[in-house]
C-alpha cells in the first residue's frame, strides 16, 4: 500500500502497524483498533496516518432496546454479506460501568458462526463513559476497518433506550429493530430512535404479535409529514405513497422488514432493503450531504476539545483552583468566572 | 490514565458449566477490566481468533470436563503460532495439582481451583498485566 506524506510524519512504530494492517495483517489491525480507543498522541496519529486510505466501505448501524435481537441479527447480516464475497469488518458496543469502569463484552457469544472466517473481523467495545450508545472512539474504530479494507462494517450499539442516537449519524444507514408487543401508536410516534432509522426491522417475528407490530410502525410511518425538503416540490409529486417503499418522490421512506434473526428468516428481505437504501443515498446525494455533516460535526467537536485543553493548560490548575473557591463562596458566578478566565488566553499559544 | 485491561474469558471444550466463569467475568467487571465473554464449546482456534481481535491481555479458561491437557496445550500452541505469546493464559476449574504444575510449566500464568477469592483472582490478572 502506498503511503501518504501523513504516514511518513508519523512515529515509526505506529506507520509499521498501519502498514501492516492495510495488508492484511490482522494482528496489527486488533493493535491499531487499541491505540484508537486509548486516545491520545498514538490515537491521533493513527487516524492521521489511516484517515486518507478511508471513505470506501459502507457503514450499516444496527441499534434497538436491550435483547431485541441486535447481535444476533448482525451474525445473520455478517453471513449473508459473506456469501456475496464481501468482507465484513463488525464493531460491538456495550456499556461500561459508571461504578467500577469496567465492562461485560457479551456481543461475540451471538456471533460464533463467523469464526474462523479471515474475512471477518469482529471487535467489541466498551462505552467508556460515553452516552449516545456508542464510544467515543467508536467512529475512529470504523475508520481502521475501512483503511484495512473491509467492504461493509456493521456497527452495534449499546441497547437502546429513547435517546442513543449518534449511530444516526455514523451509519450510512441505520437499522432499528423493535420487537412484537412492545407498545402501541404512542411510543411509536415520539421523538427519539424511530426518527433515525432508514430501516425498520420487527425481529423475533416468530413471537406473537409480530404482524400487529408491523402494522403499528407502518401507521406511523404513514403519520409523518412530508419532508421539508419536498415541500417545493410538492404540487410535482403526492408527498404519501404507498406504505413501506421509497416513494419515488426524492425523499426516502423507511420499511419496515420482519425478521427471524434466530431463525434466519428475513435476512434477504433485510440486505436488499439495505442495498435499496444505499442506492437511493447515493443517487440523491444523500450520502454526500452526510458525510460532510458528519465531518462538519466531528472538526466542531475536535476544535471544542482542542481550544479546550489548550485554554486549560494556559490557565492553570492554580487559577482553576481559585475561581471554583470563589464560585462555591459565591463571590463570583460561574458563567462570569468562565468568561474572565477564558479572555486571559490566546488560541495559538499552544502551537507555539 | 493506564490502558485499560481487556480479558477474553471462555469455555474450551464441551462441558456446558458456565457459572464459574461468569462468576468470575463478573469480578473482573467489577474490578474495573473490559471482559469480553465468548461463552461455552469454544475451539482452540476459535479462542486464539477471539483473542486476537479483541487485542487481549489475558486470557481465563474454564475446564470442568477433566480435558486441560489437551485443550490448554493447544491454546498455548496456537498462541505462539500467531505471535501472541505475550497474551497471559490462565486456566480456572477442577484442575489436579499435579496438572496445575505441568500447566505453569508450559507457561499458564495461575491455575484457580475451586474456592479461590475473587480478590486472589483479580489480583492475580492485575500483577500479570501491569508488571509488564
Amino acid at each position: 500500500m502506498k503511503s501518504s506524506a501523513v504516514v511518513d510524519d508519523a512515529d515509526p512504530q505506529i506507520h509499521a502497524l498501519a502498514v501492516a494492517a492495510m495488508s492484511g495483517n490482522r494482528r496489527a489491525l486488533a493493535r491499531l483498533i487499541s491505540l484508537v480507543e486509548g486516545g491520545g498522541a498514538a490515537a491521533l496519529q493513527a487516524i492521521a496516518a489511516l484517515y486518507p486510505h478511508t471513505g470506501r466501505a459502507q457503514i450499516v448501524g444496527v441499534t434497538g432496546p436491550p435483547g431485541a435481537g441486535k447481535s444476533t441479527l448482525v451474525c445473520e447480516m455478517a453471513r449473508a454479506y459473506r456469501q456475496s464475497e464481501r468482507s465484513v469488518g463488525i464493531v460491538a458496543v456495550d456499556p461500561s460501568s459508571p461504578f467500577s469502569g469496567g465492562a461485560l463484552l457479551g456481543d461475540r457469544i451471538r456471533m460464533r458462526e463467523l469464526s474462523g472466517d479471515p474475512e471477518v473481523f469482529i471487535r467489541s467495545m466498551a462505552t467508556r463513559g460515553s452516552l449516545g450508545g456508542l464510544a467515543r472512539a467508536t467512529a475512529d474504530v470504523t475508520c481502521v476497518l475501512d483503511a484495512a479494507g473491509y467492504k461493509v462494517i456493521l456497527v452495534e450499539t449499546v441497547g437502546a433506550g429513547q435517546n442513543e442516537v449518534d449511530i444516526g449519524r455514523l451509519a450510512h444507514t441505520t437499522i432499528v429493530i423493535q420487537v412484537p408487543a412492545s407498545g402501541d401508536e404512542i411510543q411509536a410516534i415520539k421523538a427519539g430512535m424511530l426518527e433515525i432509522a432508514d430501516l425498520i426491522v420487527v425481529n423475533k417475528a416468530d413471537l406473537p404479535g409480530a404482524d400487529v407490530m408491523v402494522e403499528v410502525l407502518e401507521a406511523m410511518l404513514g403519520l409523518q409529514s412530508p419532508p421539508a425538503d419536498l415541500h417545493h416540490v410538492l404540487d410535482a409529486v403526492s408527498p404519501v405513497t404507498s406504505k413501506g417503499s421509497p416513494s419515488g418522490s426524492g425523499d426516502w421512506r423507511p420499511r419496515v422488514i420482519k425478521t427471524s434473526a434466530l431463525r434466519s428468516e428475513g435476512i434477504a428481505d433485510l440486505i436488499e432493503a439495505v442495498a435499496a437504501h444505499a442506492q437511493y443515498a447515493r443517487a440523491s446525494g444523500r450520502r454526500a450531504a452526510h458525510e460532510r455533516e458528519y465531518a462538519a460535526r466531528q472538526l466542531r467537536s475536535m476544535l471544542q476539545q482542542e481550544m479546550y485543553s489548550r485554554f486549560l493548560a494556559q490557565i492553570g490548575e492554580q487559577e482553576i483552583q481559585a475561581a471554583v473557591d470563589r464560585i462555591a463562596s459565591r463571590q463570583e458566578d460561574p458563567y462570569s468566572a468562565a468568561i474572565r478566565l477564558a479572555a486571559t488566553c490566546r488560541l495559538s499559544a499552544g502551537a507555539a | 490514565m493506564a490502558e485499560k485491561i481487556r480479558v477474553l474469558i471462555a469455555k474450551p471444550g464441551l462441558d456446558g458449566h458456565d457459572r464459574g466463569a461468569k462468576v468470575v467475568a463478573r469480578a473482573l467487571r467489577d474490578a474495573g477490566m473490559e471482559v469480553i465473554y465468548a461463552g461455552l464449546r469454544q475451539t482452540p482456534e476459535m479462542i486464539t481468533e477471539a483473542a486476537l481481535q479483541e487485542d487481549v491481555d489475558v486470557i481465563g479458561l474454564s475446564i470442568l470436563s477433566g480435558a486441560h491437557m489437551a485443550l490448554v496445550p493447544r491454546v498455548l500452541g496456537l498462541l505462539q503460532e500467531h505471535d501472541m505469546s505475550d497474551v497471559a493464559v490462565f486456566v480456572g476449574g477442577i484442575i489436579p495439582d499435579e496438572d496445575a504444575a505441568h500447566l505453569i510449566a508450559m507457561g499458564v500464568k495461575g491455575v484457580f481451583g475451586p474456592g479461590t477469592p475473587l480478590e486472589d483472582v483479580v489480583n492475580a490478572l492485575r500483577c500479570e498485566v501491569v508488571g509488564h
